[in-house]
């Protein structure tokens, strides 16, 4: 495994710059945007990204609650915060796609709201993961989460059932996206899955590492003799 | 132009800060980790 690791990132970066070069150069350009319209090849993948994120968020933190596991906590933690790392990116590349589309920064509409909505949410987890220390702090940040999930859906199809001011979807039920930018809206959501995935397995192991340590210093403060500090 | 690179590069400061944290936060637990060790 840790020879996978460093084998991963660099495969990672090689398919990151690939990706860039195709939504840079590659990809054709929009007619009635123009070149701004190459957002989307970030924008797009990033907030799928963290969908799916928060979704295995959402599944380990049901693991987590049937059997307290261990191991389905840490996941449920890395899975949030590189979740709202995603999401952040979406929050801000969003807005400035906007600016010269719409001609605002940002509006009230459902779509952007329950986005927020979703930020501040995973926000609040890992606030209370942070800040909290009590034994029972898995448990709560795991109904918190399970919670928190419900508005995955509802960002994602507030776009089909809704009339808002951002696009309806451009692939699957009545989208009509050019196929060479399917081509390259696809190969840069792999390329953020694959970062994604690099990013939660160092934190994941970093997260192990701390809990040892945190047992071991805790070991210690329990054999250590009274009185000698 | 200035808007589109303006966001390719705001996605990068956000993932390169990001895991600068991490790395930070890995290097403070080596050396409680090294902590242990001399114990």
């Amino acid at each position: 495994m840790k020879k996978a690791f460093p084998i991963f990132a660099l495969l990672t970066l090689v398919l990151l710059s690939y990706a860039l070069y195709e939504a840079l150069v590659a990809a054709p350009t929009e007619q009635t945007m123009g070149e701004v319209q190459r957002i989307f090849y970030y924008h797009v993948p990033s907030a799928w990204t963290a969908f799916l994120l928060f979704l295995v968020n959402f599944v380990a933190s049901i693991v987590y609650l049937l059997n307290r596991s261990d191991k389905a906590d840490i996941l449920a933690l890395v899975t949030a915060e590189v979740g709202v790392v995603f999401c952040t990116v979406v929050l801000v590349t969003g807005p400035i796609w906007a600016r010269p589309v719409w001609g605002i920064w940002w509006t009230w509409d459902l779509r952007l709201t329950l986005t927020l909505v979703l930020w501040l949410i995973y926000v609040s987890y890992l606030v209370l993961r942070r800040f909290s220390s009590g034994s029972q702090t898995p448990l709560m940040a795991a109904v918190l989460a399970v919670f928190g999930a419900l508005d995955v859906p509802l960002v994602y199809f507030s776009i089909w059932y809704f009339r808002t001011q951002h696009p309806s979807p451009v692939i699957g039920r009545g989208g009509s996206l050019d196929p060479r930018m399917t081509r390259v809206l696809l190969i840069n959501w792999a390329a953020f899955l694959c970062l994604a995935l690099l990013v939660c397995w160092s934190r994941y192991r970093l997260e192990r590492l701390k809990r040892e340590v945190e047992e071991t210093q805790a070991l210690e403060a329990l054999l250590e003799p009274k009185g000698v500090r | 132009m200035k808007f589109l690179y303006a966001a390719y590069a705001i996605t990068w400061l956000i993932h390169i800060g990001y895991l600068g944290t991490v790395r930070a936060r890995y290097r403070r637990l080596e050396r409680e980790v090294e902590g242990l060790d001399r114990k």
